[in-house]
């Protein structure tokens, strides 16, 4: 068996931040492990841009944001498997990979997870009718086109407008497609104003809210779609069906982190996140492993992806140096209008400021959010606008935390 | 001119061709969609019965009855997966049900079968802790067990294949003539075939080929079954197939493992147009979730990968059809083979070629014949050690290209090539399991089609879902 | 004119309206000054950028993405895909390498490197 300090499962965006930042750190035997030919992940399809402005200061095309994480990693002789599948990592931190030249197992010093994400499929939307072909992930349709060259429909209608929805109805629109609509099951977009204004309103595609596709028609290709509008309860008002002849049906219905190596290692799971419990180095509750990116949560920006890949780096190096972190931790929790806090657990004694990421329940104007632990105000923010598609990011100092015994909660008023 | 024309390539005309390949013959299935087991062999339940179900006397009870230990028997020379996990029929605290319970137990024991016990809810809770707490007594049948249907279809024909037989895919069975020592068979496609037999399993169309000959006594009334399958995950629910006794809100609302390691749930049973119609419905799932939650209370149905719907073959009389023609000579109908089908596929065969004998075809053994196929899954079920192996004399296998269900290129290549060779996504996925997980094909399909492509020679814009025009690809950018 | 906009600067969105002739435009429902900006621009000179992808003569279907270096006028992004469309490139081509140049003032630029 291969031995190396840092192994790193997945070269996209996450993997590629956290394998330079442990670099940093001062452990330079990192491997970086990616089931596709090249590294950059999800990024490598995602040709618009938009990339950058935060962690960068500039906007970059998804491509070139990853080719300026892959030549910090080239530039410092980390050393990347690409085509190679990671099939297994245990609790001891045993790396099992597979490729061309055979199975690879690895003893790893510490073990960062950053597998990313998967679309939600038609089949776990439960979606009626006939199953021809045309329906496809947003994602998938995006490979077709902008990675293989191919076409994949001339009239569309999209179900669900998260961002990658919304990119989606403008590159097909760019190539020739007509977008009849785009459906979103709930009364608000997930997608951010800045995609709903440049991808659907440039072009005059109507975004059709509190909608769903209730029927596929089509024995062989796609014929059209049954779209009706839902109730609260999102059931479908039936005197609202309505057919719209069209040949694809692109689905943009939420991201599911890849967690299928994290559960077989037996590493508990957030339910709301998908993710692993994390503390706020982004170790799981086993020590040595890490988990970054869309794997841990999902994200709505690259930028926040890398900052939270730089935290699994350093915090895999540093249990590479020093051994696992002691000392005291607190739990933290989601409270009135917070749909989930992350880290799930905080090391209160480390003299470091601790930064909670969350995502509110529903979309909220002027709020101010909360964190105590007891009844102890740890901080407070406050924001003009609150909405489920964009993270919010709320960071409480060493010293409030410091002495904190209770669970720390997150909660938020309208103001 | 072949010997013996078979027309429908599902389960039931595929394990005809394998147990009729042992003969002297020269066989030919007929195959009106672009694959074999497109049909309800490709979407059904996937559940070897006891045989406590059928009335006594009944082809059904006989059949079923011979049927299990020889689809043990053949499953083990074709390598096509299954597991004796054994099955439970609940009743859920009412007397009717528990009389119902008993009767399917004196039955069971009128048609033949073995293994068979009566347990209180408590007895099959201690076997099966999900069980609901209201299951109250519990026919457990330990010879039931669980097959995948399409690669059991897959491995009969392959191994027919193997052993000679020919198929045509794409050949919509359009007109059959009677001439004075054969039958000349047309297809849509104006292809034509001549045999001196011809059997009929074309399932859900078996009355329309029936009537292409004159026969109309028997009509097949689709019914169509919808299903939910759930993730890995779930998979580990229960152990056994769990049914429910018949009652007014529903028959046979089941909750199984696969022997992939899903959990299955359904069918409903609707009677519907066509033996096309497999749309699912709202309602339909609705009631597959509600009634399963009745037997197995804790299943997660937010870890549902994908639904879909069957058509079963029925007929008025519930019986299986298997009968010589009676407009012409030669030619023998195995139509209504709804379930316990899947069961009797090989017992089904072998009765099928008995009513061939009698009606004159020889049967002569071949001595080259082979029992055996390949077993498609001997790369998944070696060691780490073994495939290290195995990669370095063969690197395709190193490529994954199903991450969900971790499928390399070196076994999608090999789908491709052997028989009966996958043509287009889904004939992948049903031999392969790419595309079957999580994902659904999300990731895996651009991958698939190149493969499809390179092996068939096809342009990517002309590699189709499940063949005609099902192309996903419009066109080169 | 009247026209009404969301923002985009900002997560907040503010819903713009903007009245008056050109020249002299007020715009209103800004929360800060950047949305003034933003609306002023959308509605005199609004630009986006373009990206897309060409195909890559001699490697099996390869493509390389592609974007306009600065945005361009919005409404001349349907003449610049054409023009995209039309091109042809050969690998290798390195990130940042001219495509297609006089692009309404910019040129259109590779953001892949094709080996």
């Amino acid at each position: 068996m291969r031995e190396h300090d840092i192994v790193i499962v997945g070269g996209g965006p996450a993997g590629l931040a956290a394998a330079i930042a442990a670099y940093d750190s001062g452990v330079t035997d990192v491997v970086v492990l990616d089931r596709e030919s090249s590294v950059g992940g999800i990024l490598r399809q995602c040709i618009h841009n938009g990339f950058g402005l935060h962690k960068l200061g500039r906007e970059l095309t998804g491509p070139e944001y990853a080719d300026v994480y892959r030549c910090e990693v080239e530039k410092r002789g980390i050393r990347v498997y690409c085509e190679t599948t990671v099939t297994g990592v245990t609790a001891d931190r045993v790396v099992t990979a597979q490729n061309k030249e055979g199975i690879l197992k690895i003893k790893a010093g510490a073990v960062v997870l950053a597998m990313g994400c998967r679309e939600r499929s038609r089949g776990a939307l439960n979606i009626s009718g006939t199953r021809p072909a045309g329906v496809y992930s947003a994602g998938t349709a995006q490979k077709f086109i902008n990675c293989e060259g191919y076409m994949v429909g001339k009239k569309v209608v999209i179900l669900g407008s998260g961002d990658i929805g919304l990119i989606m109805a403008r590159r097909m629109t760019f190539e020739g497609a007509k977008v009849e609509a785009v459906c979103e099951l709930m009364p608000y977009s997930g997608g951010l104003t800045r995609n709903i204004v440049q991808c659907l309103e440039d072009f005059g595609i109507p975004l059709y809210l509190s909608t769903t596709v209730a029927e596929i028609h089509g024995k062989e290709r796609v014929e059209g779609v049954t779209v009706a509008q839902v109730d609260e309860n999102g059931r479908v008002i039936e005197e609202t069906k309505r057919y719209i002849p069209c040949d694809t049906l692109l689905l943009s219905c939420g991201l599911i982190p890849e967690n299928e190596l994290t559960r077989a290692a037996g590493i508990p799971i957030d339910p709301i996140t998908s993710g692993a419990l994390v503390d706020e180095n982004r170790q799981t509750a086993i020590p040595g492993i890490f988990a970054c990116g869309n794997v841990l949560q999902v994200h709505d920006l690259v930028d926040y992806v890398s900052d939270e890949a730089e935290m699994a780096g350093i915090g895999a190096a540093s249990f590479v140096k020093n051994g696992a972190v002691s000392g005291k931790t607190v739990e933290t929790k989601p409270g009135n209008g917070v749909r989930y806090v992350l880290p799930q657990r905080v090391h209160t004694e480390s003299g470091k400021d601790v930064s909670l990421f969350l995502r509110v329940t529903e979309p909220f104007s002027k709020v101010r959010f909360t964190v105590k632990s007891g009844d102890t105000v740890l901080a407070t923010a406050q924001r003009l606008k609150a909405a489920p598609g964009e993270m919010e990011k709320i960071t409480v100092k060493s010293e409030k935390l410091q002495g904190a015994q209770e669970p720390i909660t997150v909660s938020l008023e309208v103001l | 001119m072949f010997d013996v024309l078979i027309v429908g390539a599902g389960v039931i005309g595929g394990m005809l061709a394998r147990q009729l390949s042992r003969y002297d013959l020269k066989i030919c299935l007929l195959e009106k969609e672009n694959d074999v087991a497109t049909g309800a062999s490709k979407a059904n339940s996937g559940i070897v019965h006891g045989g406590y179900d059928p009335e006594p006397g009944t082809l059904k009870a006989k059949l079923n009855a011979e049927g299990v230990q020889k689809l043990y028997d053949v499953a083990d020379e074709i390598h096509a997966p299954y597991r004796k996990n054994g099955s439970f029929v609940c009743a859920f605290g009412t007397p009717e049900e528990e009389a119902t319970v008993r009767e399917l137990y004196e039955r069971g024991l009128k048609n033949g079968i073995t293994g068979l016990e009566i347990l209180t809810g408590d007895e099959a809770r201690a076997l099966e802790p999900a069980l609901s707490p209201k299951a109250s007594l519990v026919l457990n049948v330990t010879n039931a067990g669980i097959v995948c249907p399409y690669e059991m279809t897959v491995a009969a024909i392959g191994n027919a294949m193997d052993n000679g037989t020919e198929l045509k895919v794409n050949f919509a069975v359009e007109s059959i003539k009677k001439e004075a020592d054969a039958f000349v068979v047309t297809s849509a496609g104006g292809e034509v075939v001549k045999g001196k037999y011809l059997v009929n399993c074309a399932g859900g169309y078996s009355d329309r080929v029936a009537a292409m000959v004159g026969d109309d006594f028997f009509e097949i009334i689709p019914r169509a079954g919808e299903y939910m399958l759930l993730d890995k995950n779930e998979g580990g629910r229960v152990s056994h197939t769990i049914f429910q006794v018949p009652s007014k809100e529903g028959k046979g609302i089941l909750v199984s493992p696969t022997v992939d390691g899903n959990l299955l749930t359904g069918p409903t049973a609707t009677v519907v147009e066509s033996p096309e119609a497999t749309v699912t419905t709202p309602a339909g799932l609705d009631t597959v979730a509600r009634l399963a939650a009745k037997s197995v209370p804790s299943v997660n149905f937010r870890q549902v990968i994908t639904s879909f719907s069957g058509v079963r073959a029925s007929e008025q009389s519930g019986d299986f059809i298997i009968c010589p023609a009676k407009s012409v000579e030669n030619m023998v109908h195995v139509a209504a083979i709804d379930s316990p089908g899947l069961t009797c596929c090989v017992s089904i065969a072998d009765y099928t070629i008995e009513l061939l004998r009698e009606a004159g075809l020889a049967l002569t053994l071949r001595a080259d014949w082979c029992p055996t196929r390949e077993n498609p899954h001997a790369f998944r079920e070696m060691s780490d050690e073994e495939k290290d192996a195995y990669i370095k004399e063969h690197p395709a296998y190193g490529k994954i290209v199903c991450r969900c269900e971790t499928v390399s290129e070196g076994e999608i290549r090999d789908a491709i090539r052997r028989n009966p060779p996958a043509r287009d996504i889904d004939g992948v996925k049903r031999r392969t399991r790419s595309g079957m997980g999580r994902c659904q094909g999300g990731f895996c399909m651009p991958y698939v089609m190149r493969l499809i492509s390179e092996e068939r020679e096809v342009a990517m814009e002309s590699v189709t879902k499940n063949g005609k025009g099902s192309t996903p690809l419009i066109g080169k950018l | 004119m009247k026209r009404n906009l969301t923002c985009i600067i900002c997560p907040r969105g503010c819903a713009l309206t903007v009245e008056g002739e050109q020249g002299n435009l007020i715009v209103t429902g800004n929360a800060c000054p950047k949305g003034k900006q933003y609306a002023i621009d959308e509605c005199t000179h609004p630009t986006r950028t373009v990206t897309s992808i060409v195909r890559v003569e001699n490697r099996v279907d390869t493509m390389v993405s592609v974007k306009t270096a600065a945005p361009i006028p919005k409404e001349n992004i349907f003449d610049v895909m054409q023009k995209i469309r039309a091109a042809k490139v050969q690998a290798p081509i390195a990130a940042g390498t001219v495509i297609l140049s006089g692009i309404y003032g910019t040129e259109v630029i590779a953001t892949k490197t094709i080996l």
